[in-house]
């Protein structure tokens, strides 16, 4: 059997004040897959997201990212592998120029300065940022900033690349070149995202997710067909959506 | 400017060495005289403080329009005066023309210590994004009618302030959670390295040598 690239199993996890978050989680995701995350508010995805690099700690259950299981001891792996995307890239882009952020994982992994150029100017040309390396953050549109942040985690080379929320705050074109960017991408990739479209335009696969557990797992456009199960896990498709005419058109 | 602080203050001529050394300075590089110059309010708490001193100081004085001036305190102001607007200027170019993402590389290989640099780094890039929360907040509040003109009403503006810093702090937590995501450590990794050349060196140093010069000559001249 082929190791999968993430694999969770079991996982629990409370917060410190009492709240639980997960109830058992199980999710496998194989090399090469992209995979959708749907949830309403509230559901643990966010919980979920951060066990994959060893932010939080499961109180049960276990992950493991390409066979090795996330403890302490292989956090420094683990968090080469697990590229994360988060929601605000104003948190992300810490650094006092786009070119110094980029670098910042691949420093961190003990890279040389030569061989971080070459990461870096990769990471930005696949996003399409390489003329604004010296651009301080902060001067750059929202857009641009999420294309950078996916490029902060692309200049690490991770196995598994997740993007918590890729679409909020977009406009629409920022949304679409955006998705041109990822599409282009052979990384394994976790999406977690509302937006229905984008999951269907994106991901032959989708997993459902709310109350800490999964509830769906199968290819999206028939998890988001399924009426029942949109409707009991607050999920709704924008006015006028039909994922079935969509889906024939969609090339996986 | 360690040239100009240590040069007599009655030394007039030199002053306007510096002076002119620093509008040469500001030409090359391009800096408008009028944004140096309404920069310079920055320096009115100072300025005020100088104005004091002629009144209140002790010693010979002379009658300037009725009003009995020391001579001791004139000294003094003009001292005041004449330094720190020209030290400010220096300060002002320096920060026109160089991005500050190079003033913190130059720090750091002028041996500042890297908490230090790595703290001025977050200030600077964080200061927008929390200035426009701010601003935001602000428009919120005015937007459900806050008019504040009684101090019982200040308790919003309060609240407000409160807000901001969980906000801050919040987001803090949020950054250093994304910076572990990237395999940080606990230092932040030094980015690449441009060395100066000697030529480099040699321009940067062309301007405190003037200077150095004219402080020289000062007190030779005293």
């Amino acid at each position: 059997m082929i190791t999968p690239v993430l694999e969770t199993t079991g996982l629990c996890f409370a917060y410190p004040d009492g709240h639980q978050a997960l109830f058992g989680c199980d999710l496998r995701i194989e090399r090469g897959e992209r995979v959708a995350l749907l949830g309403p508010n509230g559901a643990g995805k966010t919980t979920l997201i951060l066990h994959l690099n060893g932010v939080l700690t499961p109180g049960a259950g276990s992950v493991s990212v390409d066979g090795l299981e996330v403890r302490k001891e292989n956090l420094k792996r683990i968090r080469a592998s697990v590229g994360i995307v988060f929601q605000d890239p104003d948190d992300q882009l810490f650094m006092p120029t786009v070119y110094a952020d980029v670098a910042f994982g691949p420093r961190n992994l003990g890279m040389t300065p030569a061989d971080t150029d070459v990461r870096v100017n990769a990471a930005l040309d696949a996003v399409g940022m390489e003329e604004y390396a010296e651009r301080p953050p902060h001067h750059l549109s929202f857009g641009q900033r999420r294309r950078v942040a996916v490029a902060t985690v692309l200049a690490m080379e991770p196995r598994i690349l997740v993007l918590d929320e890729p679409t909020s705050n977009l406009d629409p074109a920022g949304r679409r070149e955006l998705a041109e960017i990822l599409r282009e991408l052979d990384t394994t990739m976790l999406i977690v995202t509302h937006d229905l479209p984008y999951a269907l335009e994106l991901c032959p696969r989708a997993v459902l997710m709310n109350g800490g557990v999964m509830v769906a797992d199968g290819p999206t456009p028939e998890i988001l067909s399924d009426r029942e199960l949109m409707a009991a896990n607050r999920l709704e498709l924008p006015y006028g959506f039909d994922p079935v005419l969509v889906g024939r058109r969609i090339i996986p | 400017m360690l040239a100009v602080v240590a040069t007599p203050r009655e030394a007039f001529w030199a002053y306007a060495a510096y002076a002119a050394l620093l509008v040469g300075a500001a030409r090359l590089g391009r800096v408008p005289i009028g944004f140096l110059s309404r920069r310079l309010v920055l320096e009115a708490p100072f300025l005020l403080f100088a104005l004091f001193l002629p009144l209140v100081g002790g010693g010979e004085r002379i009658e300037v329009g009725g009003i009995p001036l020391a001579i001791e305190g004139l000294w003094a102001a003009w001292n005041i005066v004449a330094k720190a607007t020209l030290g400010l200027w220096a300060t002002l170019i320096v920060a026109a023309t160089t991005p500050i993402a190079e003033i913190l590389h130059g720090l750091e290989h002028l041996r500042m210590p890297r908490v230090i640099t790595a703290i001025a780094g977050f200030m600077i890039r964080y200061t927008d994004v929390i200035t426009g929360e701010m601003q935001r907040m602000k428009i919120a509040r005015e937007a459900r009618g806050y008019d504040p003109r009684f101090l019982w009403q200040a308790r919003a503006l309060t609240a407000t302030a409160g807000t901001l810093f969980i906000r801050s702090y919040e987001r803090g937590e949020r950054v250093y959670l994304a910076m572990l995501s990237r395999g940080f450590t606990g230092s932040l990794p030094l980015t690449a390295h441009n060395a100066a050349v000697p030529r480099q060196w040699a321009m940067a140093l062309l301007l405190p040598a003037a200077a150095l010069v004219v402080n020289l000559s000062s007190w030779a001249a005293l």
